[in-house]
């Protein structure tokens, strides 16, 4: 092969594409910030079991509402558990039904609005009548509703969530799939007689892949805030079970004179959307910046 | 005359690569413009020329800054000015025509109000001096009824018009210097033809300097005292346009004349080897070197100045220009395709095709029929025989591309069948046709850019035919893709590439790879040179004949460029407003008698030579739906002979030389008439 007069522009695999992604991303502060962060709370979510100094559930008439000392780091809350344990571990919960909550928003919300962009015509009219129906109802209420009809389990929750954050996408997916379709390699396609499945599968999705993943990526942290409030609203998480939303609930009366208590699980939910806000535009940036550096320079 | 108005004196402007290389796009580009002087800046695109006529009005795109040099009107450095001084010599001594009007002037302002607002910014007359030099400024830009003109919306008027508002708006300021950004490109040939017509006749009345920038050196010789050839950022040619055009010496602008096709000529154009540089992987030596056939040991390792010469008061790049002086004859010349025998059976035949884009009103979608009394395409018939190039040539909006689509199947024809092989009625729903059909039938779009899928590696991109209608896979996939790429002339390597790392000519032999690789009978051609370098175009149309050749491929190609189609095709069918005004064997159609739209096409086509002017017959009207009744013509004809135009559709008539001409008037007659 001849492959050493490709030397600037061989074929990258993958892995390397994503790691270059990756560099982009990190190559500047705010993306670096996010990144750092969304790391940061993966891996705590990850090792926190084995790290936590107390047991999250074990309840003591004695330690109640401690302040902040050596022994209890950010204090204890009102049953006298310690909030520093309960708060590494609150993330758990929530990172792991919205990840997977944002996976299933993403496949059925793009490949239904990629799919109704290609087709158009009257399916194109009833989907996306339907999709604004739902649009207007408050998700939240449907959510309780849900909720209260099937129960709390992650079961219930995450395709729950999955479809009401999807809706959105749907949108976003049929309008890049309307910016693609017009180009010319599409009527080649069509032309040449390849189904639509191929099409979209060949000719769109790699095209509108990078706005549907960026538009994700925001609805992953905009559903962080949902479940949350889903919890705060005793909807979500059941206790004992740690959880942040949850604990800034029960600790809120006591917020005057126990501020710890709450604190901690605000930080920790509030940096994680943040950072997922960060990576997500760096992301975005990091995907633009690729498309348009066109001369090989 | 000879007073200088701009001077550019070393001028060298580039930016800062992501690898922090610093990399240059003008390289040390000394001109200057003189009073009263038309300087045409040519090149191909990414040869600076936009960047240096851009630089002449103190305008530095951005991410671009001056490395070195100077830009002085009048004596000024425009490139040192602040936004302050640059506001009040920009619209008043130097203003600008851009290449789309159409996207220049606001949408919701009334043409009068924006000239009004130009005059305002520049000049101290007050209310009813400037509604006086409103109407003064539409009447020298010779748009029709100025007083009416004025109240009208930028979207009422049509690109020839809306051009002439762009150039009474530059107009306003009594500028000293007009700069013109390729201002006909996106126009029909009749009303390029029109405006540069009318551009020649401002600069005469106004004695305003005017900077041409354009790739079409049809157009430049049509206006130019002067041409400044540029090609990678440097200037490799000057000199006095009649000079330049009929005797060039240096060899890019010599290939660049004998790559255009030329009306007079019925071969193919000579085409240049390889591509211009980019810039930042330009090397030392000559710039031209790969694709020049004077270079020298010489030319590789020194790269040549620019050197006056007193007798030909040129300037030019070259170390071997002596060569070239004495060998211009060679133009004229062009190379000669094999012809295809006329007794090949026919293998597409287009009966009473008539397409509407009419929306179906609810009860005809009941019915699933389209009724449209007045359609867009109305009675095609054209016979294609097997192994033909057949060209369909009209203006915008003359249905060309229409038809395309619809023997595409892209597009549902409204009466009409079309045949293939054997008379077999191919169905214009594309769904209905089976795979060995659509396979038999391939398409070839204008813009490679949007043809082929920027995510998609070449490979990728030809695997697509290759698996669906051979089902190959493996390495006899990859086999048949680099013979496809080698059938184009492109190496092995290739097959990992991605459409945005190849060049546009590149991008477009992809393209023909991608079509042949279905092995088609008939493939579709929509103005697949046209987004395309001039001698890229040549490389292009010398590859589709030879491939032609080899294959015995029929093509359908469509095109405005009647140049362009007289190089490549055996046949012609002009059309105007979706309906046939003429058919015959080319080298008929290109000769009198023609059909009078022919006539006006063929008097508007811009020839790279100072002494062919283009007659302008008829106006540059432009007609949004095709006559009811009568001739598709009549609007517009110069010839019309009354009544019967407007309400009897012309017959048929065939010439002594073959070509068939729908017209009211006596053939015999349009014979003595055009002579």
């Amino acid at each position: 092969m001849q492959s050493n007069l490709v030397t600037d522009d061989k074929q990258k695999n993958k892995l390397e594409k994503a790691f270059e992604i990756l560099k982009t991303m990190a190559s500047k502060p705010s993306g670096l910030i996010g990144l750092t962060i969304v790391l940061f709370h993966v891996v705590l979510a990850l090792i926190s079991p084995y790290i936590a100094p107390y047991d999250y559930k074990a309840i003591s008439p004695n330690t109640m509402l401690l302040a902040p000392s050596a022994e209890h780091w950010f204090g204890t809350d009102s049953l006298g558990r310690d909030v520093f344990t309960r708060t590494i571990l609150g993330g758990r919960t929530a990172l792991t039904v919205t990840f997977f909550g944002s996976l299933i928003a993403l496949l059925w919300g793009g490949l239904l609005g990629i799919f109704c962009g290609l087709v158009g015509g009257k399916i194109d009219d009833v989907v996306m009548r339907v999709v604004d129906a739902f649009l207007s109802i408050p998700w939240i209420l449907a959510m309780l509703l849900i909720v209260s009809l099937l129960g709390t389990s992650t079961e219930v929750l995450i395709p729950a969530l999955g479809f009401f954050y999807g809706k959105g996408i749907v949108r976003v997916a049929r309008a890049a799939t309307h910016d693609v379709i017009a180009k010319d390699f599409i009527v080649s396609a069509r032309a040449r007689g390849h189904s639509n499945m191929s099409i979209i599968w060949n000719e769109i999705i790699p095209n509108v892949r990078d706005a549907i993943l960026v538009e994700g990526a925001m609805r992953w942290s905009w559903m962080l805030l949902g479940f949350s409030s889903l919890s705060f609203l005793g909807f979500g998480v059941s206790p004992p079970t740690p959880d942040w939303g949850l604990m800034i609930s029960n600790a809120r009366g006591l917020m005057s004179f126990a501020y710890w208590s709450v604190i901690a699980p605000i930080v920790g939910l509030s940096s994680l959307i943040i950072g997922i806000n960060l990576t997500a535009d760096a992301f975005a940036k990091a995907l633009g910046i690729d498309r348009s550096t066109k001369a090989p320079v | 005359m000879n007073e200088i108005i701009e001077r550019v004196k070393n001028l060298s402007i580039g930016f800062n690569s992501q690898k922090g290389k610093q990399i240059s796009i003008l390289r040390n580009v000394s001109t200057n413009i003189k009073k009263g002087e038309t300087v045409g800046i040519v090149g191909e695109s990414g040869s600076g020329k936009s960047t240096l006529a851009l630089a002449m009005m103190g305008y530095i795109k951005q991410g671009l800054f001056p490395l070195k040099g100077e830009c002085l009107f009048k004596s000024e450095d425009l490139l040192k000015m602040s936004s302050r001084q640059l506001e009040k010599i920009r619209g008043r001594k130097i203003a600008m025509i851009p290449q789309n009007a159409g996207q220049a002037l606001t949408p919701n302002l009334k043409i009068g109000y924006q000239i009004d607002e130009a005059l305002r910014l520049h000049t101290d007359l007050n209310k009813t001096e400037r509604d006086k030099k409103i109407s003064e400024l539409l009447n020298k830009v010779r748009l029709p009824s100025p007083e009416t003109m004025a109240f009208r919306y930028p979207h009422e008027l049509s690109g020839g018009q809306q051009q002439r508002v762009a150039v009474a708006m530059a107009l306003a300021g009594k500028p000293d210097l007009l700069l013109l950004d390729e201002p006909t490109t996106g126009l029909d040939v009749t009303t390029q033809a029109h405006v540069l017509e009318l551009l020649r006749f401002i600069a005469k009345d106004t004695g305003t300097s005017m900077i041409y920038v354009s790739h079409d050196l049809g157009a430049i010789a049509q206006v130019s005292d002067r041409i400044v050839v540029m090609y990678a950022g440097e200037i490799v040619l000057e000199g006095p346009a009649r000079k330049i055009l009929k005797e060039p010496i240096h060899p890019y602008t010599y290939g660049l004349l004998k790559s255009i096709p030329k009306l007079s000529l019925a071969g193919l154009p000579a085409s240049m080897p390889g591509s211009q540089p980019q810039p930042g992987s330009i090397n030392e030596g000559c710039s031209f070197y790969d694709r020049c056939n004077l270079a020298t040991d010489n030319c590789k390792k020194n790269s040549p100045s620019l050197e006056y010469i007193k007798e030909l008061d040129t300037n030019v790049r070259c170390f071997n220009y002596k060569e070239l002086i004495n060998q211009n004859n060679n133009l004229q010349t062009s190379i000669t395709k094999k012809s295809n025998n006329s007794e090949a059976n026919e293998v597409l035949k287009l009966k009473d095709v008539s397409i509407s884009y009419a929306k179906q009103k609810f009860f005809d979608q009941l019915l699933n029929k389209i009724t449209d009394q007045n359609p867009t395409v109305k009675d095609i018939n054209i016979d294609i025989k097997k192994g033909e190039t057949i060209a369909l040539v009209g203006e915008s909006g003359s249905g060309k591309s229409t038809i395309l689509k619809s023997i595409a199947g892209l597009l549902k024809t409204k009466d009409g069948q079309i045949k293939f092989e054997n008379d077999r009625i191919l169905s214009s729903d594309l769904k209905m046709r089976n795979p060995n059909d659509l396979r038999a039938i391939q398409l070839i779009f204008q813009n490679p850019d949007e043809s082929l899928n920027p995510n998609h590696t070449v490979e990728q991109i030809l695997s697509q035919p290759l698996k669906l209608y051979f089902n190959l896979s493996g390495e006899e996939l990859k086999k048949n893709i680099i013979d496809l790429l080698k059938k184009v002339r492109l190496g092995e390597f290739y097959i990992s590439r991605y459409p945005r790392q190849l060049s546009g000519g590149e991008k477009q032999r992809v393209a023909v790879a991608r079509a042949f690789a279905a092995k088609p009978d008939i493939i579709l051609c929509d103005e697949v040179t046209s987004a395309l370098d001039v001698s890229v175009q040549a490389a292009v149309l010398n590859l589709l004949q030879q491939l032609k050749e080899d294959l015995g491929t029929t093509y359908v190609f469509v095109s405005h460029d009647l140049a362009v189609v007289r190089a490549i095709s055996d046949r012609v069918a002009v059309l105007y407003q979706g309906r046939l005004c003429e058919i015959g064997p080319s080298q008929n159609v290109y000769k009198f008698p023609s059909h009078p739209y022919t006539e006006v096409l063929l008097g508007a086509v811009l020839e790279p030579d100072p002494d062919i002017k283009p007659k302008l017959v008829a106006e540059d009207i432009v007609e949004e739906k095709p006559p009811e009744k009568g001739c598709s013509f009549q609007g517009r004809c110069p010839r019309k002979i009354g009544d019967i135009c407007n309400s009897e559709v012309p017959p048929w008539q065939i010439g002594e030389n073959g070509n068939a001409i729908r017209c009211h008037i006596n053939i015999e007659e349009l014979a003595s008439l055009q002579q």
